[in-house]
């Protein structure tokens, strides 16, 4: 079971009624896990009827699984729970960590990537997809900062990840960008280096741009459209591995469904091949 | 896992106010703060914003700049101990009430009380009400031995002030805040009715005492006793019927009294 190689949206309650009135051609729906481990009411009832008729993702933010601790059992319970209910076509989760000694920060936040982080997360994802009966995949981070005792680049990193536990990854074109531009890096070889064949879904979003003194700083806001550089990668990516699932992430100051469907829309034109896309 | 221990105890510790972690780097190091402050920025925004989703009229009665010091003092004291945000501030409504500078305003800790129960009741299990001849039918059987199984969003708040009044107030289009000589304890019933629509109603303090202990799994007869002076057994009974509050009906035993 996979998702569709097609345009997905990440669900927003607010366009339930748009979404059950227009039936949109969508390959799927993405949700955060967090945000539908409540016992009942709307949330569960609005998923219920997401599901019924679009396949689904279920992006998990709070495993922490880069994190020095033991993967939270309670959590993977949580999480198996909602996975058995549903039945996603795809689980994900992030290359990041959230909490530490019991608290989480909800933010996906860095680690260095080194032989002792390596194996630790292996370790983790092996769990996840035990307790879960299922393959996960594990997605790049955006990040702002670097630390001097990482000794493995971060594509080789993922690889590694990817060949010993045999999850698959996704994509984050928008975090290739951001990260790049942050460290002085060059996205294109980035992205030469990532196993574009391990990957199961891409992610799109857009980045807010603050000036430093040495350049620019990108965050990884989800609060705009896609940037048209982001757009120019992923065209490229779609041109080597052929379409895969490709979601429109938009988090923050959610538009109407209309504007989130018109970035859809232009991520299934370059799904199929029409280079208008990218000039529109 | 000695190392990666440290660093994130350390990455925690440069969120909460350190400096950057020592193993931070960047192209050009003496841009490590700003850029380490987005991570900061990020975890206190994210915080605030989920404690504002829970509490909207404690941010609009307090204004946004107040609410955010207060939520950054909170998140401080009280960090989120689940990964699953919407579990997350119940802390906040003794926080308020233990904070030296809104001592005049009483009213806010029962106001964030309310909202911190609607919001368990938007998360409640489903149950479905019981069927109307089927609750006439054991009740009739039951005579004084009668239990009525409410609906898991079913709350009672027995609060000193008039915050059910002042929390409507803050709704929108909600009516005026009462006035100085309409200051006065209030009771509410806060629950959910079908799959979305959570109630939040002022009732006589009897009607709360009442459904406190069906609550509790005393018979109708027994939480009738408990309710008190000024009760009325057909309203309430009325009141939890028209919201589809009850939703199993059974005859007590002798070996559970
Ligand atoms: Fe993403």
């Amino acid at each position: 079971m996979t998702l569709p190689r097609k345009a997905g949206l990440g669900f927003k309650p607010e366009h339930f009624p748009a979404i059950t009135e227009t039936k949109p051609d969508l390959g799927f729906f993405e949700i955060h896990a967090e945000n539908y481990m409540g016992a009942g009411g709307m949330p569960h009832a609005m998923l219920e009827r997401l599901r019924a008729d679009y396949a689904l993702s279920v992006h998990g933010v709070g495993l922490s699984i880069g994190g020095p601790d033991p993967l939270d059992r309670d959590h993977l319970a949580r999480l198996k729970l909602l996975c058995d209910r549903y039945d996603p076509e795809s689980f994900s989760e992030h290359l990041a960590w959230a909490s530490h000694g019991g608290v989480w920060m909800h933010d996906l936040l860095p680690l260095p990537y080194t032989a002792e982080t390596l194996s630790l997360i292996c370790d983790h994802v092996d769990e996840v997809q035990e307790h879960l009966g299922r393959r996960m995949l594990l997605e790049n981070p955006a990040t702002y900062v670097l630390f001097d005792d990482s000794d493995i680049p971060e594509t080789e990193f993922l690889t590694e990840i990817s060949q010993r536990t045999g999850c698959g990854l996704l994509l984050d074109v928008n975090n290739v960008f951001v990260s790049c531009v942050n460290h002085r890096q060059d996205p294109r070889a980035y992205l030469e280096a990532f196993p574009l064949n391990r990957v199961g879904e891409i992610h799109l979003a857009g980045h807010e741009e603050e000036e430093l003194p040495s350049g620019p700083l990108l965050i990884d806001s989800h609060g705009r459209e896609v940037a048209e550089p982001v757009w120019a990668l992923y065209a490229e990516i779609v041109s080597k591995t052929g379409p895969l699932p490709s979601l429109i992430e938009w988090d923050n100051d959610v538009p109407d469904f209309a504007t989130l469907m018109a970035e859809a829309k232009r991520a299934s034109m370059i799904l199929s091949g029409d280079h208008h896309a990218l000039t529109s | 896992m000695r190392s990666h221990r440290d660093f994130a105890r350390g990455f925690r510790e440069s969120l909460a106010g350190g400096p950057a972690p020592q193993n931070a780097t960047a192209q050009d190091p003496a841009e490590i703060e700003r850029r380490f402050d987005v991570y900061r920025n990020n975890v206190a925004h994210g915080l605030t914003q989920a404690l504002a989703r829970h509490f909207p009229a404690i941010e609009r009665l307090l204004g946004a700049d107040c609410f955010r010091g207060l939520a950054r003092a909170y998140i401080a004291e009280h960090p989120p101990r689940t990964p699953v945000l919407t579990e997350w501030g119940g802390a906040f409504p003794a926080y308020l009430a233990d904070e030296p500078s809104l001592q005049s305003l009483s009213y806010l800790p029962d106001v964030a009380r309310i909202e911190w129960a609607r919001s368990r009741a938007y998360h409640a299990a489903d149950s479905e009400p019981i069927a109307p001849e089927r609750l006439q039918e054991t009740a009739t059987r039951a005579g004084t031995d009668l239990c009525l199984d409410l609906h898991p969003s079913v709350q009672v708040l027995q609060l000193l002030t008039p915050a059910g009044s002042i929390w409507a107030s803050q709704q929108p289009g909600g009516p005026a805040p009462p006035r100085a000589k309409e200051w006065r304890p209030e009771t509410l019933l806060i629950a959910r009715r079908g799959i979305s629509h959570v109630i939040t109603s002022v009732v006589r303090s009897s009607t709360g005492r009442f459904v406190s202990a069906l609550r509790a799994g005393d018979t109708v007869a027994r939480a009738r006793d408990r309710a008190g002076a000024d009760f009325d057994l057909n309203a309430a009974l009325l009141l939890l019927v028209e919201n589809a509050l009850i939703v199993g009906a059974g005859i007590e035993t002798g070996d559970e009294s």
